[in-house]
């Protein structure tokens, strides 16, 4: 069942458009892995999902219902929850209220939630009254994530979620996406490190020059020969 | 010298309220408050109304407190004087400084308004009171206290010192308790993530107007029962402000705090040398060699 | 009132709004075309209307000099003082612009402040400068003896309007001039890689000495106008504050826009005038604070309102060119 849906999407951030008619589709549950070369528009399309762009062209479904153009924190409250790039804790509050902020608009007891994200990364159990700032760059990343979980959501957008970790970090960090999803959360993410998210995925879409160029499942374009070549690092 | 820095203090201390509410605004609001002055001149005056009219007219007596020069009327006038600016300040963003954001107008543009929004301000008080000097409790005779090291210094004072240490107290307190305490402080560090995160940043908004006017207010009160009341005290108190807040790095409440003991402190020092007028261009001063050598303040990152 | 009466009366209103327009102009080569956000205009006007006093007055001596403390004063003729406080405001101008034009524009903002703050506190105090709070008298007016004293105001009228006439036509020729261009590209942060940090910072500098002069000339025509200067006259308000309003509401990046907005906003601080010559007698003494709260208010309402002021920014000037 299609659960999330971007369709002909156009979109850009002045009168430039960075996407033009791009098409991703999520089922329930999914990992769905975007990539493609640097400036294809991956990051421009979750921002699109998430309501901070507004498309010029085309719409976003959640479950059938349109959410085009809705501001991020409707868009939250719906079940999407995002994870930036850069910029993605506060850095001056400890990992605890980090996970708390995350919480913001949830007005139940969320303890239970709370301990289920650290017994996602028990790193941070350990450290939960640190200041954000002083984590190394993976730890930080687990903050990241473990805030934008605290609201069950149904939907994860994950923007480059290996960028600037170390490399024996990296399997790590996929180790707990993987994780993430079999509790039941959808997924789309977007990688730089295309084999370890083809690797992942159910479903991959290759993006280029801000079009769609390539979609299958993920087994299918680790394989491609083509794919391989251009993306993959041969 | 020792007597100097123990008045800097004083003074620094109420600089500091108003650096602490300025570089609230500052941090979460992302613009530079021009009217954050006016609204110290604005809560001295109103907390003036109250005690020679309002409460006088109900009927609570004018006694005062053992050796201080207050008593009950400006106890119940102090919290009420902060809740009126915290009004006013949360007034003027509903009228000014939210329309121009919602145009998408720059941090230029809203420190252009609320330049004029000082000026408003000012001109109701001259209007209302008049350029003249005015006092909580004219022609009283205010002894000081001797201490050792042959320091003076008068009760006033020392409550002074305890009124902000239990403001400053509260307000920590608040910020790291409480839900809304930390939704403020996520905001101020990373706004954009606090907008992903679902929090309604227009609620947060109101909260630091009127926390940042009610800790104006409280600054500008204790100044008028220290010294005078007079039209131009906040807009005087502007630079000094504004270099506590820099110094401190914007944003970061305790950095606002050292600053402004710091700024008060060298202005008194600086008494032993200058004239006192020209206190304000020693605050000025020190606020250009911290724009030159550390603009991010003293808690700012690289 | 007499038609000779109300000639002389509009004659000085259009000197006063011929002053301010000057600043205005100023003001619009700072933050019309390259966006620095100056709000120690009046710093800029002190300066000026000194330099032109100790430039234009002797230097007080004998039994005099009880009286009147002066540091300098080369009693030259007012085309001096005019140039010398242009000269003045122009190095000031340079010398502030080192360490602050690096900044944001906020902390721009904050240091001009700041600065024209503590000037009026450096002139107010040090007597030995321009004789302090009591400041400086009987400063000569250019071509005195030629009119009978009651008409001398149609010669400086139109003295006013030959510098005004003058330093637009030299602003705008050098807004049409590829340094124009390049200053409106730094305004709009659109400067292309090839400009480094040093190239902007100098095209900033100019733009603030530049604009400094000629308010160090609108400074200088204001002392000579009224004679008599002391620190108190150039204060936030009639020195600062109500030149951005003119500004914002004449159109910042338009000076024909800046001359309108004078003469507008002057003509509304006038008007103001009579409204409150109706107030009833106990209110009298606050008609200037009812007035500068409307005029408070108008600045507001343009801001929300209005913004781009009654003309708005010049158009491009040349479409093949841009």
């Amino acid at each position: 069942m299609i659960f999330l849906k971007a369709e002909d999407i156009t979109v850009g951030y002045t009168e430039i458009d960075i996407l033009h008619n791009v098409t991703v589709t999520v089922r329930s549950g999914e990992i769905v892995s975007v990539i493609g070369p640097n400036g294809a528009g991956k990051s421009t399309l979750l921002k699109t999902v998430f309501g901070i762009l507004k498309p010029r062209h085309g719409n976003v479904t959640l479950k059938e219902e349109d959410i085009t153009g809705l501001r991020p924190d409707r868009i939250v409250r719906k079940g999407i929850s995002y994870v930036p790039q850069v910029e993605n804790v506060f850095p001056s509050m400890t990992i605890q209220e980090n996970l708390e902020m995350g919480a913001f608009i949830r007005t139940d007891d969320y303890s239970q939630r709370l301990e289920e994200v650290f017994d996602l990364f028990p790193v941070l159990r350990e450290r939960k009254k640190q200041k954000v700032g002083q984590l190394s760059g993976g730890q930080r990343q687990m903050v990241a994530m473990g805030r934008a979980l605290m609201l069950d959501p149904q939907v994860l957008l994950l923007d480059e979620p290996s960028a600037g970790l170390a490399p024996v970090l990296v399997s790590g960090i996929f180790e707990k996406i993987k994780e993430i999803n079999a509790t039941g959360v959808a997924m789309i993410i977007v990688e730089q490190n295309a084999k370890e998210a083809l690797k992942m995925a159910d479903h991959g879409y290759v993006l280029a020059m801000g079009k769609n160029v390539l979609d299958d499942t993920g087994e299918a374009l680790l394989a491609n020969e083509e794919v391989g070549r251009l993306y993959l690092g041969g | 010298m020792a007597e100097l820095t123990v008045y800097g203090i004083v003074l620094g201390s109420i600089i500091s309220l108003g650096a602490i509410g300025l570089s609230l605004v500052y941090g979460i609001i992302r613009f530079a408050n021009f009217s954050h002055g006016d609204f110290l001149t604005a809560g001295a005056y109103v907390s003036l109304f109250m005690v020679t009219g309002v409460l006088s007219w109900i009927g609570i007596p004018d006694t005062t407190f053992g050796p201080l020069s207050f008593g009950w009327r400006m106890v119940i006038a102090f919290p009420v004087s902060m809740a009126a600016v915290s009004g006013v300040a949360i007034l003027l963003d509903r009228v000014l400084y939210r329309k121009l954001r919602i145009k998408g107008s720059g941090p230029v543009m809203l420190a252009m308004s609320s330049l004029g929004a000082a000026f408003i301000i000012r001109m109701v008080i001259l209007i209302i009171w008049g350029a003249d000097s005015l006092f909580y409790r004219p022609g009283l005779l205010r002894p000081a206290l001797q201490l050792p090291l042959g320091i003076k210094i008068r009760p006033d004072q020392i409550l002074i010192l305890f009124a902000v240490f239990a403001l400053v107290s509260l307000l920590h307190l608040f910020l790291q308790n409480t839900k809304m305490g930390k939704a403020m402080r996520a905001t101020a560090d990373n706004m954009e993530l606090a907008l992903i995160s679902g929090i309604d940043t227009e609620r947060i908004i109101i909260w630091t107007w009127g926390i940042g006017g009610a800790l104006a207010a409280a600054a500008g009160i204790l100044y008028g029962i220290d010294v005078q009341l007079h039209p131009y005290m906040g807009w005087n108190f502007l630079i000094p402000l504004f270099a506590a807040t820099i110094l401190g790095t914007i944003g970061n409440i305790y950095g606002a705090l050292i600053g402004g003991l710091t700024i008060g402190i060298a202005q008194q020092v600086s008494t032993a040398f200058l004239l006192p007028t020209y206190k304000l261009a020693v605050a000025f001063i020190i606020m250009v060699l911290i724009l030159l050598i550390r603009p991010q303040g003293i808690f700012g990152k690289e | 009132m007499e038609i000779s009466g109300l000639l002389a009366y509009l004659v000085s209103m259009a000197i006063m709004a011929g002053i301010y327009a000057i600043f205005c102009l100023g003001l619009n080569i700072q933050w019309g075309y390259t966006g620095l956000f100056n709000i120690g205009i009046a710093g800029f006007f002190c300066i000026g209307a000194y330099a032109s006093a100790l430039i234009t007055t002797p230097k007080p001596t004998g039994m005099y000099a009880h009286y009147v403390h002066q540091i300098f004063g080369l009693n030259l003729p007012f085309i001096f003082g005019l140039l010398g406080a242009a000269i003045a405001c122009g190095i000031i101008a340079f010398l502030i612009g080192i360490p602050t034009l690096k900044l944001r524009e906020d902390y721009l903002a904050i240091a001009t402040l700041g600065i024209a703050e503590t000037f009026r506190l450096i002139f107010n105090n040090e007597h030995w400068l321009a004789n302090g709070p009591r400041g400086l008298m009987g400063l000569p007016q250019p071509l005195q003896g030629l009119v009978d004293p009651r008409h001398y105001n149609y010669i400086y009228l139109i003295i006013i309007v030959i510098i005004m006439v003058v330093v637009y036509l030299l602003i705008e020729r050098a807004a049409r001039s590829p340094w124009g261009r390049v200053l409106r590209a730094v305004r709009e942060d659109e400067v292309s890689a090839s400009m480094s940090g040093k190239d902007i910072f100098n095209f900033k500098m100019q733009s603030l000495v530049f604009g400094a002069m000629v308010m160090g000339f609108g400074g200088a025509l204001y002392a000579h106008y009224t004679k008599a200067i002391s620190p108190d006259v150039f204060t936030p308000l009639y020195g600062t504050f109500i030149i951005w309003v003119m500004l914002m509401a004449g159109g910042s990046g338009n000076n024909k826009g800046a001359i309108l907005g004078a003469y507008v906003i002057w003509a509304v601080w006038i008007g103001t005038k009579f409204m409150t010559d109706f107030l009833p007698y106990t209110l009298k003494a606050r008609a200037p604070y009812i007035r500068f709260l409307l005029i408070g208010i108008l600045l507001e309402i343009i801001l929300i309102y209005r913004p781009q002021g009654l003309l708005g920014e010049e158009k491009k000037i040349s479409k093949l060119i841009e």
